[in-house]
Order: structure tokens, then C-alpha cells, then sequence
């Protein structure tokens, strides 16, 4: 049944099922198990002193399997009621006794959040995406857009210089030589070593971050740009030379259109680095912004969010990359 | 179109040869002097020839094809004719005029057809239009265009990229865009060498029937015998690269009315056919011994003018047209 299916629907359902096995089995894994808290080990000599206060055995030994805790053991016996009479009151709980063992750790693992809380909390920031609340929780719209607009002042600022610069790279066998040793020092550089310089010398964080989007989007295009131009073939420059084009007609209507495949190429690493670093960058300096989010959850142990803020980040790089996937598409030309 | 056949009878119809200068006006568009071209070799160590002392002239009007070897320089010398490359010594004159770069008076088909793969075909064409007449509007900019994608029979390919036409569309379409920027010279570079012998022999009644239509002045390379004596009123023979040189000049002794269906049916189309191939197969080799022996002037090619019945002659009256070449060759 499945070979009828065309190809791109079979993939369709492999990826489907895919993903719900992929959930199972986090499910499985995150799922607590139902044995109930680990139980309180008491000592002979506070056995004793539970039975003194007029507790007795049966309900010493239940409520031990319930996990709780020899202090709340000695006030539950302090108030001289039967288990009975207590669970009649609506519980311990409700005479003010601390829950069952509500300020100790939980055990590690134990935290990680299933793909129902995923779900719920998925719901709630889709649902609710731009609210304030204060500084530290505001909705993820509100924190994706934060990096948008970092990332996109970031990688506008850098195509502005990255594409003539290119051009002029690649026009001129001299300017490519004179710039060709700082560009392949200076390209290999990670981003985020750029940001203790930004915060040193520009000290503003909010442009220190939109710097280090700038810098590291800038090689891919640079490059890109200086190869698409320099490899244009001879054969076009030379029918604009015969027909006596200018240099700047000759610029756009024939280098330009010629090379955009390759600059456009360029443009999709960058934005992949640029959404790849203003995450880290966030991280590192805090305040807004979706990377912020990630840490900040962490920080506060709410998984969860931490997790969808994550899944956002994810979907939202790859819109980017169709988006500028789109725009190669419409440059193309078939040779 | 008015076609009075403009091409200019080389022989008459009984294979008499009649005389081109007296016929042909003066003007000269075309004049290579002494042209000399050197590359620098791969090694970095010193430079070779690719040819020299190549003289030749062509007049307004003028069908001149280039027949050589792969390699012996012709797309240099077209590059050259074209102002893209520039000589390693000697002269070239258009016109009158010497060459220092390219120029909007010589179109050129390149040797693949260099089309702009992201523009269609009308915009290609448009864009050497649009090049030539800066001025002009856009509707009388499309109208220029679309006489010339009528006039090489692509009406309704308009818009169609490169990359959706044949490859004998392609090379129209580079044709039209050369005819269309009206230029005093066409220079082409084996324009048909890609295309099949039924695409090559329509585009080549269509070439000729353009040409004789605006009394073109053409300069074309071509490796194809039958294609020179069909196209050409002088085909000029070029020797094996490296230090090619120019060795011969065999002027077209059949009627300018021949067409590719008839041409084979003349008495002088085998004899024609016979002193290219013969060229092509042994004398392009063996021609620095020809040198030798004969005082070769490089100044004054020696003219053939194969004919039936005359092949013992074809050689002796080269010398004898020595005279009248020098006569055209040094009038200024
Ligand atoms: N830019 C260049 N640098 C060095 N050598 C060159 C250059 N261009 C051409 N040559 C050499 O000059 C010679 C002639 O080349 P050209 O392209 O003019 O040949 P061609 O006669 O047009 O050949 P074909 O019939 O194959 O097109 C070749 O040996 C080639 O290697
Ligand atoms: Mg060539």
C-alpha cells in the first residue's frame, strides 16, 4: 500500500512516523513512574519517639511509605489524632503540614518535561504571544522579535558593505590581493570572541550584539559576492564592451544578474551564522531577545518554555533560510 | 524586402573572371597592417607568436570568410578586429579609422553564442538596441527588435530564455542581436559550427539573404569548406599556429546568384573545393617550405582563383595577381 504512495507522500509518512515514535519514546522516558515516593527510612530511636508521642505502629509504618519526613512525622503525632480522623479533616495538607517531601531536590531526570507539558506550554506561547509581564517574562513573540531585529539590522548593515565591497574585490585583481590576507584572517575569527571587543570599544550591549551579527555575516557575502563577480564569464563582458555598455550599466544589468546566484548563496550562509550566533550572543548579554529566553528558563528550571523557546528558534531559522532559499530561486537563471 | 542582389559578381556566369576593383567601390572598411600577435608562454619564459605579418584589406560590401585550423589564431584575430584584444604590434583601420577599443560599429556573433541566459530573447536583443540608441523609447526600442527576431524567423519566441531555445535559436538570436545595432562591420566567429547541417544550411540562406538586403560588410571564421564558397566572396587562408601566417587569398569564382541548393551544379564549384581542401589537408603544414621557394611577400598575399579547366593556372596566376594586389594594397 505504502509503494502506491508517490514518493514525496511516502517521505510525508516516514517522517510522520518518525515523529510520533520520537514522542513515544520521550513520553516513555519523561513518564513518572507510579510506585509512589521513595520511603521515609526512620530510626529505631525516632520509631520510639513517634509511638511515645502516641502514634501508633500502623500509622507510623503509612505514613513513613508516603515519604514523609521524621519532622512532619513528630507534628502529625504532636496533634494526638488518629489517621483516620486526620484524612476525615481532608489530610495532613490541610492542617497545615508541609506536603510530602516539598523542599527536597527532586531527583535528577525526574524535572524533565513531557510531551504534554511541552504541548501545553507550546499552546500557551502560540496562543499568547506578546504579553507583558515584566522584564523577565514577556511573550516569545515579543522576545523572537527582539531578535529579529537584531539579526536583520545586523545582516542589512552587513550586505550594505559585503556587496560592493565584493563587487570591488572582485572587478579588481589588486583590491582582492591588497584585502585578501585580512580577510582570511579576520574570517575565521568566531563571532562570539568579537564580543568582548564590541563590549569594550562600543560598550552599549544592545550594538554590541547587532555587531557581532554584522561581522559574521559579513564573509560569507563578501566572499560569495568577490567570486560571483570575478567569475562572471568573459564572454557577456565582452558583448557589453562591444556594444560600448557604461561601467555602471554593465554593473547591473550584466554583472549583477550574473553573479546574484552566487551572492544569493552567500546571503543564506550568512543568515544561517547570523541566526545561529544572536542566540549565543543573547545568552551572553542578556535582557531580551529569544536566546535570553533560553537562558533564563534554564536559569529558573522551567524546561518547558526553555524547550519551546528552543523548537521556536529552530522553526524560525528555517523560515528564514525558505525565505532566502525563495529569493535564490527567483535570480536563477539555467545556463 | 527589395532584394536586388547586392553581392558583387565576382565571375560571370560562364566562369569568366571579371575584374573585383574596377567593380568594387573604393572604400575600404577594413585595412590590417603588419598585425602581429604574441602570448606570453605558459613558463613565464619568453613568448610565442601566435601569427604575423598579416595583411589583408576589405571593402564596403564585402563577404570575407577566414578558413585556418583550430588554434592557428583566428578568434585572436576577430578579438582583434573587435577591439577586445589588442595587437602585440602592427595596425588595424576601420573605416579609416584606427581601432583602440570596441565599438558600436562592429557587432560581433561570438564564437558560442554568448547570450544573457537571464534576460529573454527579446530582452538580449533589446539590450544591445537600448545600447546603441540610448535615447530611444522603449516601444521604438521593441520595434527595432522585433524586425530582427522576424527577420531570423523566431516571431513568437519572444520571450522565451535561452535556456528554452534550440541551439540553432540561440545562435539567431545572437545573429539578430549583432544585425540589429546596424553595424558598419559584422564580425562573426563560427556562428553555424554548433548546429546541424539542416540549422546551419536555413541560417545561412537567411544570412545571405540579410546581406545582400544592407550590403553588410562581413568578416566570418568558419571551418566549413562548402560554407565559405557559398557565403564568401574572398575567403582568406590562414596556416597552422603557432607563427601562423596569412597564405592565400582565393577570391570566389562562382556567380553571386549561386545558392546552396545549385552551387554544387557549377563547373567551377569542385575546383574551389579542391584548392581549400588541398590547403587544409597539406599546404597549411607545408607552407614554410612554399615560403622558401617562392619569395613569399607577406604584404602581398598571392590571389587564387580556382576555376574548371584552369586547376594547372590556379597557382601561375597568383603571381601574375601579385601586381594588382600591390596596386590595391599600396594606393594610399
Ligand atoms: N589569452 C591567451 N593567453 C595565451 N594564449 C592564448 C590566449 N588566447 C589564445 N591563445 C593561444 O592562441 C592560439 C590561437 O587561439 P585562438 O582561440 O585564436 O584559435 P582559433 O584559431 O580561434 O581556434 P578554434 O578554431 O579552435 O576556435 C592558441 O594556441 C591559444 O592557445
Ligand atoms: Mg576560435
Amino acid at each position: 500500500m505504502i509503494a502506491k504512495l508517490n514518493p514525496s507522500a511516502q517521505s510525508a509518512l516516514l517522517s510522520l512516523a518518525l515523529f510520533f515514535f520520537g514522542l513515544l519514546l520521550w513520553h516513555l522516558l519523561t513518564v513518572q513512574p507510579d510506585t509512589g515516593p521513595s520511603a521515609t527510612v526512620l530510626t529505631v530511636a525516632e520509631r520510639e519517639q513517634l509511638v511515645s508521642l502516641g502514634m501508633i505502629e500502623p500509622d507510623i509504618d503509612y505514613y513513613a511509605n508516603e515519604g514523609i519526613a521524621f519532622p512532619q512525622l513528630e507534628q502529625i503525632a504532636g496533634l494526638g489524632l488518629s489517621r483516620e480522623v486526620i484524612e476525615g479533616a481532608g489530610g495532613i495538607q490541610a492542617l497545615g503540614i508541609a506536603a510530602v517531601g516539598a523542599d527536597s531536590p527532586p531527583a535528577p531526570g525526574s524535572l524533565f518535561p513531557s510531551p504534554m507539558q511541552i504541548g501545553d506550554a507550546l499552546w500557551a506561547a502560540v496562543t499568547d504571544p506578546f504579553y507583558v509581564a515584566g522584564t523577565n517574562d514577556m511573550g516569545l513573540g515579543i522576545q523572537m522579535g527582539y531578535s529579529l531585529a537584531r539579526v536583520a539590522l545586523g545582516y542589512f548593515l552587513a550586505a550594505l558593505v559585503a556587496i560592493p565591497l565584493g563587487f570591488a574585490i572582485g572587478m579588481s585583481p589588486l583590491v582582492y590581493q591588497a584585502l585578501d590576507p585580512y580577510i582570511q584572517v579576520l574570517k575565521p575569527i568566531s563571532p562570539l570572541a568579537w564580543m568582548p571587543i564590541a563590549l569594550f570599544t562600543i560598550g552599549d550591549s544592545e550594538i554590541s550584539s547587532i555587531f557581532v551579527i554584522f561581522i559574521c555575516s559579513l564573509w560569507p557575502m563578501l566572499i560569495n559576492t568577490a567570486f560571483g563577480v570575478a567569475t562572471v564569464r568573459k564572454e557577456w563582458l565582452n558583448v557589453a564592451k562591444t556594444l560600448e555598455v557604461s561601467a555602471l550599466r554593465t554593473a547591473f544589468r550584466v554583472i549583477l544578474p550574473a553573479a546574484a546566484p552566487t551572492i544569493l548563496t552567500g546571503m543564506r550562509i550568512s543568515i544561517g551564522i547570523a541566526w545561529l550566533v544572536i542566540v549565543a550572543a543573547e545568552m551572553l548579554v542578556g535582557g531580551t531577545g529569544i536566546g535570553y529566553v533560553v537562558w533564563n528558563e534554564w536559569n529558573g528550571l522551567r524546561l518547558d518554555r526553555m524547550i519551546v523557546a528552543i523548537l521556536l528558534i529552530g522553526v524560525v531559522g528555517m523560515l528564514l533560510d525558505m525565505a532566502l532559499a525563495r529569493a535564490a530561486r527567483l535570480v536563477a537563471y539555467v545556463d | 524586402m527589395t532584394a536586388t542582389p547586392v553581392r558583387l559578381p565576382i565571375s560571370n556566369a560562364a566562369g569568366e573572371t571579371v575584374s573585383n576593383m574596377a567593380s568594387r567601390p573604393a572604400r575600404k572598411m577594413i585595412q590590417i597592417e603588419a598585425l602581429e600577435r604574441r602570448f606570453p608562454n605558459p613558463n613565464g619564459k619568453g613568448e610565442t607568436q601566435v601569427f604575423g605579418d598579416v595583411n589583408f584589406t576589405a571593402h564596403e560590401g564585402e563577404f570575407v570568410c577566414l578558413i585556418g585550423h583550430s588554434g592557428c589564431g583566428k578568434t585572436t584575430l576577430l578579438n582583434i578586429l573587435a577591439g577586445l584584444d589588442k595587437p602585440s604590434s602592427g595596425y588595424v583601420f576601420v573605416d579609416g579609422k584606427e581601432v583602440s577599443g570596441p565599438s558600436l560599429d562592429r557587432a560581433v556573433v561570438f564564437q558560442g553564442h554568448a547570450l544573457m541566459p537571464w534576460m529573454t530573447a527579446m530582452g538580449n536583443i533589446e539590450f544591445a538596441v537600448k545600447s546603441r540608441w540610448r535615447n530611444w523609447s522603449k516601444a521604438k526600442a521593441i520595434e527595432q527588435c522585433q524586425k530582427y527576431i522576424d527577420m531570423v524567423h523566431l516571431t513568437g519566441s519572444e520571450s522565451k530564455k535561452p535556456a528554452q531555445l534550440s541551439g540553432g535559436m540561440k545562435q539567431r538570436v545572437g545573429i539578430a542581436r549583432a544585425f540589429s545595432i546596424e553595424p558598419k562591420i559584422l564580425l562573426m566567429d563560427e556562428p553555424f559550427s554548433a548546429l546541424d547541417a539542416l540549422t546551419r544550411g536555413s541560417l545561412q540562406d537567411e544570412l545571405v539573404s540579410i546581406c545582400q538586403a544592407t550590403n553588410q560588410t562581413v568578416f566570418m571564421i568558419t571551418h566549413d569548406v562548402d560554407e565559405a564558397i557559398l557565403l564568401a566572396d574572398r575567403i582568406v587562408l590562414m596556416t597552422n599556429g603557432p607563427r601562423a601566417r596569412l597564405c592565400e587569398i582565393v577570391e570566389n569564382t562562382l556567380p553571386g546568384d549561386r545558392t546552396r541548393s545549385d552551387m554544387h551544379t557549377h563547373p567551377n564549384y569542385y575546383p574551389m573545393r579542391n584548392h581549400l581542401l588541398e590547403f587544409l589537408v597539406n599546404r597549411s603544414k607545408t607552407f614554410a617550405k612554399e615560403i622558401a621557394a617562392d619569395g613569399f611577400d607577406p604584404r602581398n598575399p598571392p590571389v587564387a582563383r580556382p576555376q574548371a579547366g584552369a586547376q594547372a593556372a590556379t597557382r601561375l596566376s597568383a603571381a601574375s595577381d601579385n601586381q594588382s594586389a600591390t596596386t590595391e594594397k599600396k594606393a594610399s
